[in-house]
């Protein structure tokens, strides 16, 4: 309860809030205190019903402590009051009974319509597969055949504070999901690993990913804009750094934006076969390190001793014969401390094993690995 | 009592039980009492041992959490420091600090000589130092400590090392603690009352801890059957919560909350229970609607059954039992306001006075129902799914088991204190402390609902910059918080070491058996049974 005061008491201190803010000279606001504001109707409609039984609680709080505080000033030992003996009312007992029932009902009521209505998954625009892993997104656009990872775009250097942060701090990806506006977008909601949870307070939407089982929910926005939420649900160590990036688009903007993702998808379905060259295979390997390993083994690959994270400089499997490494990454080790990343293309992999290979000083003698043979690898 | 001289009779010591304080002395007569007030001694001091042991992991969460970045701990331990924080709180604080108010006062108020199994007692409690010493063991393991969080869900909890199989094992053992402990407590309440204390003569303290200790030995078995499940799937290869296997990782949530959401009144209600002994005393009046606050108890106890998929309300679960779960939820409202009323209707027209157990029972009054509101708000479905694993749900949870139970506790403490000490605490410390410890719990803890209403997830070592201000808000409160409990250990060192002899009533309001024996009371309480009209 009182989580908000008062209007008057509001102004007062939102007035306090625009002052400290030119004080700092922060970009970002404040002393958030609220909910985020609505982008959807469902949201729209929580937040009327949060406000309602708000206020509902705060008048009974202000009634039930206001006779509390009046007992304790009108009726103190210090002041003579002598105690009258009563200890018993029927009446009253059934009146404080009954009365609450009924508030309770009053509530229940839009609450139960709006659980109904945010139960209706039915006629989507569009069906989006959402898939949690450890730590990081992944979109996959089940009626145009092309899907992408979303990963934490703030770099390290700013987490560890060697870094200013920006304003959109762990609030940040590389790759976010987009859906058009005003369109009913159904969201079918699993996981990899362990448990998640995709949660965009804008919309409204929070739903566990829960792997081996598919769930599903649903949000229309209703205005054009980046929306930003978090994993909801514990999942391991990198929990606090696997952000939800939402852009709402207008038709247009994401019709032009789902041909080029549809054009790059036929583009990425490259020959396995195909012999990369190694500069291109470096080059690539640096962005899939980047994203998916630099968080423990650090992007100069030094790794981290404090979590179990060998430095990759000079280390025996990177230095050693190639097939070791292939295994080690695609089906990780020390119970799952190197968690297995079968997920990862077949290029991904092989790309990301030949920039180990040949950066920070590495010069392994095996020093180019090729996605096919990464393929062969896989059980 | 005729099979018990027994084994007295054949060791030769016929008149055993007349000898007054006959016990070993030094660290033996704490290793074998079977003496009530020992145990409970002993069960309070591990209570307060583990309080600042779970308080100084809370401290560690704060000073992370102090500013946005990663400053003190690596994320790993983090988690480490949340999970052992909760459980030690819930398991290793309030949980055996509740049966020590038991094992002190039940015997006391119904007019008993001792609990009805003394030997079991021992055993309770002396199984709580190795769990104890288990779960802390866990963060020098290799892996470290468990870290998915107290609630333990899988497949995360499959993942992690053994730490998180010390865990398991500590759970089974003060499970198996609690079991016997509860088992003690009906068995004394049902069979050693004194002559003509009907149930409904009671103590309220004795009827909501008869009707903890049924919730208890219902639902300790079901955490047991949980985490056993967790065990063999970590190590047996069973399926229970693995899809691929043909399990279903939500069952472990359902079998789980199902134990946990009678929990939270496991540790509630004896709260309740001391609260209903403080405020008449101190309003010089009888509590208003006994049988009706003794109702209302039972209320909640069969209710807490029937709410727990409310903590897994984003689960996916279907619309009609979302609505079950919800309506269900909202009702226990009902019972929890008619206990506000009753305790509002017993001060009403009384002659108040506010020493330190009468300021905690109102802060508690005061806090708890912050708390029990905040409960309703995060009942209602479409808003929890707002709240649902956010700071919100950080906030309510603070309110009613710090805030409520242990400001009861608190105040249970210095009620009791000159009974169990036979001097008068220190007022001045208390107040301080009881000022101390509500000012600072609000810094600390108010400022989280806003955190939650703006999106802030729980369980994360960092955050974004627009949640700085609160945080830091927050952490300040917290080291205030922390720091005010010192003034607890001073002002019970303090009563311990001496101050003003206490008369076998100090508080002329009191009208329990406890304030008829001397303070401090005989070694053993009720030699013969007083009469009760």
């Amino acid at each position: 309860m009182g989580k908000r005061m008062g209007l008057g008491v509001r102004r007062c201190l939102g007035f306090a809030v625009l002052l400290s803010l030119f004080a700092s000279g922060t970009a970002f606001a404040a002393w958030e205190w609220n909910f985020q504001a609505p982008a959807t109707p469902i949201a729209a409609e929580i937040i009327n019903l949060h406000s309602l039984i708000f206020w509902i609680c705060v008048v009974i709080f202000v009634g039930v402590f206001g006779t509390m505080f009046w007992s304790l000033y009108y009726h103190r030992k210090s002041s003579g009051h002598q105690a009258v003996q009563f200890h018993e009312n029927t009446t009253v007992e059934i009146i404080w009974t009954v009365i609450p029932f009924l508030i309770l009902l009053f509530m229940a009521y839009p609450a139960t319509k709006t659980i109904l209505a945010a139960h209706d998954t039915t006629s989507p625009d569009l069906t989006i597969k959402i898939t949690g892993y450890q730590w990081k997104w992944g979109y996959d656009y089940l009626q145009d055949g092309f899907g992408y990872y979303s990963n934490l775009g703030t770099p390290l250097a700013q987490i560890e504070g060697r870094d200013k942060k920006n304003d959109n701090y762990l609030l940040e990806v590389d790759n976010p999901l987009v859906v058009p506006v005003d369109a009913k977008v159904r969201l079918l909601i699993t996981a990899d690993d362990v448990i998640h949870a995709w949660w965009v307070p804008a919309f409204a939407v929070k739903q566990d990913a829960i792997p081996g089982f598919v769930r599903d929910t649903w949000f229309r926005a209703t205005k054009v804009g980046t929306y930003r939420g978090q994993c909801a649900e514990l999942c391991g160590k990198e929990h606090g750094f696997m952000p939800i990036v939402v852009e709402v688009k207008s038709k247009e903007d994401y019709a032009k934006w789902a041909g080029e993702q549809k054009q790059k998808a036929t583009a990425a379905a490259d020959d396995p076969n195909k012999v990369w060259d190694v500069k291109e295979l470096v080059a690539h390997g640096q962005q899939v390190f980047n994203a998916n390993c630099a968080a423990c083994h650090q992007p100069n690959g030094t790794g981290n001793a404090a979590i179990g994270a060998p430095a990759l400089v000079g280390d025996k499997v990177v230095m050693g014969p190639r097939k070791a490494q292939i295994d080690v990454v695609l089906n990780g080790q020390n119970n799952g401390k190197m968690p297995a990343w079968r997920q990862l293309s077949d290029v991904d992999i092989a790309s990301v094993i030949s920039y180990t290979r040949n950066s920070w000083g590495n010069q392994a003698p095996e020093n180019v690995v090729q996605p096919a043979e990464v393929k062969g690898e896989r059980k | 009592m005729s099979s018990i001289p027994h084994d007295l009779v054949a060791g030769g010591h016929p008149h055993g039980h007349d000898d007054h304080a006959h016990h070993p002395t030094g660290i033996m007569r704490w290793i074998t009492t079977t003496n009530h007030k020992d145990i409970g001694t002993l069960y309070l001091w591990f209570s307060l041992t583990m309080f600042f042991v779970g308080g100084v992991m809370a401290l560690t969460i704060r000073a992370e959490l102090f500013q946005p970045g990663l400053q003190i701990v690596h994320p790993e331990f983090f988690n480490s420091m949340t999970t052992l924080h909760g459980l030690i709180m819930i398991f290793g604080a309030l949980m055996p600090g509740a049966v020590g108010f038991a094992n002190w006062l039940i015997p006391m108020q119904i007019g008993a000589p001792d609990m009805a199994f003394a030997r079991m007692n021992n055993w309770s409690f002396w199984l709580l130092p190795p769990a104890a010493i288990m779960l802390l063991l866990s963060l020098f393991v290799p892996g470290g400590a468990a870290s998915g969080g107290w609630t333990m869900y899988p497949p995360l909890t499959v993942q992690s090392g053994m730490g998180m199989d010390l865990t398991i094992f500590a759970v089974h053992i003060m499970g198996a603690s609690s079991i016997m402990g509860s088992i003690n407590i009906i068995t004394t309440i049902l069979n050693l009352r004194a002559p003509g204390m009907t149930l409904m003569k009671l103590p309220l303290f004795c009827w909501t801890w008869l009707i903890t200790a049924y919730l208890l030995i219902a639902v300790m078995p079901v955490l047991a059957g949980a985490v056993t499940m967790l065990l063999t799937d970590r190590h047996f290869g069973t399926s229970f919560f693995n899809a691929a296997g043909g399990g279903d990782p939500v069952l472990f949530q359902h079998v789980f909350w199902f134990f946990g959401h009678p929990e939270v009144y496991i540790i509630i209600l004896p709260a309740f229970g001391i609260i209903s002994e403080i405020i008449p005393v101190f309003s010089r009046k009888p509590l208003f609607g006994y049988a009706s606050m003794v109702y209302a108890v039972a209320a909640i106890a069969i209710l807490s059954f029937l709410v727990w998929a409310h903590h897994m309300f984003t689960t996916g679960l279907p619309a009609a039992s979302i609505l079950f779960y919800m309506y269900a939820t909202m009702l226990i409202a009902v019972p929890t306001g008619v206990k506000v009323f009753n305790w509002l209707a017993t001060m009403w027209k009384g002659s108040i006075s506010l020493e330190a157990p009468m300021l905690f029972a109102l802060g508690f009054l005061f806090l708890f129902t912050t708390g029990g509101f905040t409960g309703l708000i995060l009942a209602i479905q479409p808003i929890d799914i707002q709240f649902q694993d956010t700071y919100y749900v950080v906030a309510h949870f603070h309110y009613v088991m710090v805030a409520g139970t242990l400001f009861a506790f608190f105040g249970g403490v210095y009620y009791w204190l000159p009974k169990w000490t036979g001097h008068m605490y220190d007022e001045k410390i208390a107040d301080w402390h009881f000022w101390g410890s509500f000012i600072f719990f609000n810094v600390a803890f108010f400022p989280m609902h806003f955190l939650g209403l703006a999106g802030m997830p729980r369980r994360v070592p960092d955050y974004a910059q627009q949640f700085t201000d609160w945080n830091q808000v927050s952490t300040i409160g917290a080291f205030g918080f922390g720091l005010s409990q010192l003034l607890l250990l001073w002002a019970v060192l303090k009563c311990i070491r001496g101050g003003a002899p206490a008369p076998a009533k100090p508080w002329e309001g009191a009208m329990t058996l406890e304030w008829t024996l001397p303070s401090p009371p005989p070694y053993h309480s009720f030699e013969t049974p007083p009469v009760v009209k």
